[in-house]
């Protein structure tokens, strides 16, 4: 169980949690240079679930993601020098530049792969499961997808897949509201997320207010359920995103949702509240790091070159 | 009877392939709709569970998308899976996991992870299959890199293909005529590989090259025969892989030749044929005139009647007239022969 009264349990997810903020904010400063040339979908708000969650992970285990994955890589232990690098096209990224921002994924950090086209990457972590299961490894799953990505049929098809095969695989969905700028509610009849999951005969469990330790400690016990040969576990992580579905930019000039809403998520912010948990020396020696790392990872991605036009042609066949 | 003229039949030597990659790598295994049913997948999978249990061979939800995206999942863990569709028409539902994914996966990761599946989808024909048991979309998948398209058409090939497509690192899309699977042909019993991106010239000719996709090979080999009563010395080409696909054999028959036709097992606009007239084009480049023709699906939807399906598709006859007036003749002055395509005579459904 997480403590929020233990200040190592603490500093340890603020460390993570204010690393894939502060990147987060880097790329936001960086964006007009053009540096990034490419879609960048911001965690920005969102922080918690990943963290929350993968605080929870082993090194063996692994995770599929979203398009907006910057969080989930981070949080999995993804190398920030190759992240820069790769959202910078350069050939010290994980993908010599191929993927971006969009499809992060680095098999030494356990984060397989991510797709821009929503839902497609649930089935492959089922497959992974399943993959695990038949070779009796000691490993499991972990998929993050929006709360748009439970409209797509695959979704579905998913759920019911692992449950009655009983995979060794965590659902977690992030709920943040809005799919670009469609509120969920002109998408369900009823947002009943967990019901479903229910339905399939997936244990599911709904967590609300992006609360950090809320999300660590429900994490914690799916994955023991999961240990214990129970099958799949649902999570529902209500969350929020700040920034505009993509780009860099905040978007209450859209109008699409209230001004009101988007503060009192601001208000409950779980990098600030972890802040506030530590005294301010352990506070600035984590964030003093952390932004030297980043200036070296940003330093790091400027010298890598581009690759040379004969790269394009490697790995399309294996 | 000695090892090397054995006979058996398409489906066998599918199911053979299966097996012997399945006993000697245990990370090979199949999927989908009925493969572990009393039929067996017209007995290309059959028993495959009793032999290798219910992991290894296992009946699925109605679910291509997902299970598509499952296969691909185990594929990058280390597994090798072979999802069956009894269908190939049921491969749309599977395009998204195919073409976003599968095709992708090792590029957006630069080589770090691979997909190594074989996707098996088997064309319906004869018996009113209808507009939508009947589609053959090798063309839909050779257009995007990343994925392997081969359509055997030999039980040797079979075998020799489905090997090689399990050892492969990519997803490979092997396309199955049912019209196929009762073909016999001499196919050895220790395992092979066919390596892919190597067409076969079935049978040697002067006059004509003749390539055929997958069923309309066995059609242009009847062709042939029909061609040499009027003194018509036709070359039959089996490209056997489309991606990657052997121009360079094909282009040195049509130099000899001067005339391509090709008959293929779909429709023709933007299909296999267009690409590979194109392919010989622009490496001919006006070097020397040939001619090109194409035959293949009317251009409508396919439909069940067994009347209007008979004009629907190419036959020996019309592959032999198509010939007989590229080598510049009159086709009101032949009248071929009846030649009746037995595995589509003696066909008698019910799928």
């Amino acid at each position: 169980m997480v403590n929020p009264d233990n200040v190592a349990d603490v500093a340890a997810l603020y460390e993570r949690i204010y690393l894939i903020r502060r990147v987060e904010e880097e790329i936001i400063r960086i964006y007009p240079t053009d540096k990034v040339k490419s879609p960048v979908h911001l965690s920005i708000g969102q922080e918690s679930v990943s963290v929350g969650v993968c605080s929870n992970l082993r090194s063996q285990d692994i995770v599929y993601a979203t398009y907006r994955g910057h969080a989930a890589y981070l949080a999995k232990g993804g190398n920030l020098n190759k992240m820069f690098a790769e959202l910078y096209g350069k050939v010290g990224g994980f993908a010599s530049g191929k993927a971006g921002s969009m499809h992060l994924g680095d098999i030494d950090a356990g984060m397989i792969g991510t797709s821009a086209i929503v839902s497609t990457s649930i089935p492959l972590a089922v497959g992974n499961a399943l993959a695990m299961r038949m070779q009796g490894r000691d490993v499991v799953t972990v998929v993050f997808f929006g709360e748009g990505a439970t409209d797509e049929g695959v979704y579905h098809e998913s759920l019911n897949f692992a449950s009655l095969k009983k995979l060794p695989i965590l659902f977690v969905c992030e709920n943040n509201f809005y799919a670009i700028y469609s509120h969920v509610r002109d998408r369900m009849p009823d947002a009943n997320i967990c019901e479903r999951a229910n339905a399939y005969r997936i244990p599911a469990k709904k967590i609300e207010g992006g609360d950090i330790f809320a999300i660590c400690n429900a994490a914690r016990d799916s994955l023991a359920a999961i240990n214990a040969g129970e099958g799949p576990q649902f999570l529902e992580c209500m969350t929020y995103r700040w920034r505009d579905h993509v780009g860099p930019g905040e978007d209450r000039h859209i109008e699409y949702r209230p001004d009101s809403e988007l503060d009192r998520w601001i208000k409950d912010d779980q990098v600030a509240r972890l802040a506030g948990m530590l005294d301010a020396a352990t506070r600035d020696k984590i964030e003093s790091s952390t932004n030297s790392r980043i200036a070296a990872a940003e330093t790091a991605a400027e010298e890598s070159p581009f690759p040379d036009p004969e790269i394009m042609y490697t790995n399309v066949y294996q | 009877m000695s090892i090397s003229d054995r006979s058996i039949s398409y489906a066998t030597a599918l199911y053979e392939a299966t097996h012997q990659e399945m006993s000697r790598d245990p990370s090979v295994f199949v999927y989908g709709l009925g493969v572990d049913d009393a039929k067996g997948m017209y007995g290309s999978t059959m028993a495959l569970h009793r032999d290798f249990g219910p992991e290894r061979c296992f009946d699925t939800p109605l679910a291509e998308d997902a299970m598509t995206g499952v296969g691909i999942g185990a594929a990058i863990a280390g597994m090798r899976p072979i999802h069956v569709h009894q269908r190939m028409d049921f491969l749309l539902l599977c395009m998204n996991q195919l073409v976003n994914m599968a095709a992708k996966m090792g590029y957006m990761t630069d080589g770090a992870v691979k997909v190594p599946m074989v996707i098996r989808g088997i064309i319906g024909r004869s018996w009113g299959q209808g507009a939508q048991h009947s589609q053959a979309l090798h063309s839909f998948f050779m257009h995007v890199p990343g994925i392997r398209v081969v359509a055997p058409t030999t039980p040797y090939d079979a075998k020799g293909c489905m090997i090689a497509a399990i050892r492969d690192n990519n997803p490979v899309v092997f396309m199955e005529h049912r019209m196929l699977y009762n073909n016999q042909g001499i196919v050895p019993e220790e395992p092979f590989e066919v390596p892919f991106g190597q067409a076969r010239i079935l049978s040697e000719g002067d006059d004509i090259t003749i390539l055929g996709i997958s069923h309309m090979v066995v059609e242009a080999l009847r062709a042939k025969h029909l061609l040499e009563k009027v003194g018509i010395d036709a070359e039959v080409i089996d490209p056997v892989s489309l991606a990657p696909l052997d121009i360079d054999t094909i282009l040195r028959s049509v130099e000899k030749t001067g005339r391509l036709l090709i008959v293929d097992t779909s429709w023709l606009h933007c299909g296999a044929s267009a690409e590979i007239i194109a392919q010989i084009y622009e490496r001919q480049q006006g070097s020397r005139h040939f001619l090109a023709r194409r035959l293949g699906y009317q251009e409508t939807p396919c439909p069940t009647t067994r009347s209007l399906e008979n004009v629907y598709y190419p036959s020996a006859k019309s592959i032999a007239l198509r010939a007989y007036e590229m080598m510049g003749n009159d086709v009101a002055s032949w009248v071929p022969d009846e030649v009746e395509a037995v595995e589509i005579a003696e066909f008698k459904g019910p799928f």
